[in-house]
């Protein structure tokens, strides 16, 4: 079987795998990281999303050997020392999540927005880029609060990062 | 999904000889169209050549008039690109409208021409902007490529390695997308080049991206939304019925579509 060799959450990781390998199942049976779901099987719910060398991607539809040498982040990369990171907190505050099941792509999805799109972030943005991502309970309002809160915590830890 | 053996070449002559040698071998790219089909057991090719690391199907340059983009460039790189969006608005435009962030962070342009999903965006812009597709062997212009669903000239291992657009002086995509795959149900890209409008359609068609004749005489008469009025209605026939849409309701989609194409070409 050929290797494949990744960075996650800053951890150097390296197995053989059968070439048919997704990433999704790569992070989820070999790794334990069990944090990233699979909602569906046609690339639609976004419940898998991870970050590969900075951008969203859905694990579910890239061959693990494809992302040899790749540094990702997943769910369980967010976190520091204990600590939610400023988006999880938003979710947590913002009640915006029912059953959980699509809220690590979700925050992962919202981390990458904010990325992208900088920290003040208006509704019709966030719904907007928001197309990847399905939740089957919540009505999305109160993730979208959450993203917007979360975005401005994030911007706000920036700051107080840069002042220091 | 079934077994496959996997290779990942790093030049476009490699991925070319291997696909030749691997026995039933498909080329992969960004995957977002060849994984979900083999996940489905629709496609089970026995190899795969993964043109991730072909650093030199990647990219956006001017050459001459024309902007050519490398086939392995993804569609958040072409909807990002400066020079694409001072060159061809319109074309970061569509791009931009590709599925969702994550699909965009990874479908590449040579993937999307090469699979020629009757719903695709790129179809439609390639045709309209008289795009020249290059591949390892020839070149072949859009209006001979796209030859029927999921069908193109394409042969057997050949490899897409380049697209190449004239710069026309107006252009704009307007799409009517199925909320929920975010494919177009209507897609019409508009482009004027000189005195020539060229209007195609995609999402429509029972054989997938056409250009609409009628629409471009008139339209190259007057270049503006009423270019249109007075004409008779666009005909169903040929037209995709589907659950999401019947073929009277795409037809009468191509025309809103277009007039608010050229709106936005005119920057109304
Ligand atoms: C949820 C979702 C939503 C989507 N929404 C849209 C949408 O709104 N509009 C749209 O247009 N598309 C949409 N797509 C499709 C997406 O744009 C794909 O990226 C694209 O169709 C295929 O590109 P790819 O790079 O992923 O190719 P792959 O899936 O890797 O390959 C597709 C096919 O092309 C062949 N191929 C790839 N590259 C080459 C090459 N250089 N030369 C020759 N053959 C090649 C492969 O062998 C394969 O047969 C969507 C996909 C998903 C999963
Ligand atoms: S599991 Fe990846 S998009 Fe649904
Ligand atoms: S909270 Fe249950 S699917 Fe989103």
């Amino acid at each position: 079987m050929p290797k494949v060799s990744m960075t996650v959450n800053s951890k150097a990781v390296s197995r053989d795998v059968d070439p048919r390998t997704l990433l999704v199942q790569f992070l989820r049976e070999e790794l334990r990281l069990t944090g990233t779901h699979v909602g569906c099987d046609t690339s639609q719910c976004g419940c898998c999303v991870v970050h590969v060398n900075g951008a969203a991607i859905k694990s579910c539809t890239a061959l693990a050997l494809s992302l040899d040498g790749a540094d990702v982040t997943t769910i369980e990369g967010l976190a520091h020392e204990g600590v939610l990171h400023p988006m999880q907190e938003a979710f947590r505050e913002n009640h915006g999540l029912q059953c959980g099941f699509c809220t690590p792509g979700m925050i992962m999805s919202a981390v990458d927005i904010v990325n992208r799109k900088g920290s003040d972030l208006d509704e019709a943005t966030i719904r907007h880029e928001l197309e990847g991502n399905i939740c089957r309970c919540t009505g999305y309002h109160n993730i979208v609060k959450a993203i917007a809160d979360g975005a401005q915590k994030m911007g706000a830890t920036a700051h107080a990062a840069a002042a220091e | 999904m079934y077994a496959f053996t996997y290779h990942r070449p790093d030049t476009a002559r490699k991925a070319a000889n291997l696909i030749g040698k691997v026995e039933d071998a498909k080329f992969l790219a960004g995957g977002m169209t060849l994984l979900p089909t083999m996940k489905q057991r629709l496609a089970a090719p026995a190899g795969l050549i993964d043109l991730t690391t072909v650093e030199e199907l990647r990219g956006v340059e001017m050459k001459g008039r024309n902007l050519v983009i490398g086939a392995m460039t993804r569609h958040f790189d072409v909807a990002n690109s400066a020079l694409v969006k001072e060159k061809i608005p319109a074309l970061a435009d569509l791009a931009g409208m590709i599925g969702d962030p994550a699909v965009r962070h990874r479908g590449t342009i040579g993937g999307s021409v090469a699979n020629n999903d009757p719903a695709a965006d790129y179809p439609s812009a390639c045709l309209a902007l008289g795009a020249t597709i290059i591949t390892n062997k020839r070149k072949l212009p859009a209006d001979e490529f796209f030859t029927g669903l999921f069908e193109t000239a394409l042969e057997e291992g050949e490899l897409v390695t380049k697209i190449s657009f004239p710069v026309p002086n107006r252009a704009a995509y307007e799409k009517f997308r199925n909320p929920a795959s975010r494919y177009a149900i209507v897609g019409v890209f508009v482009a004027k080049k000189g005195k020539e409008v060229r209007v195609a359609v995609t999402g429509a068609g029972a054989n997938g991206v056409f250009r609409a004749a009628k629409y471009e005489a008139a339209l190259t008469a007057r270049f503006h939304p009423k270019g249109l009025d007075g004409l008779t209605p666009f005909p169903a026939e040929g037209l995709n019925s589907d659950i999401h849409a019947d073929a009277e309701y795409r037809a009468h989609l191509i025309t809103v579509m277009t007039r608010r194409a050229v709106s936005k070409a005119l920057g109304k």
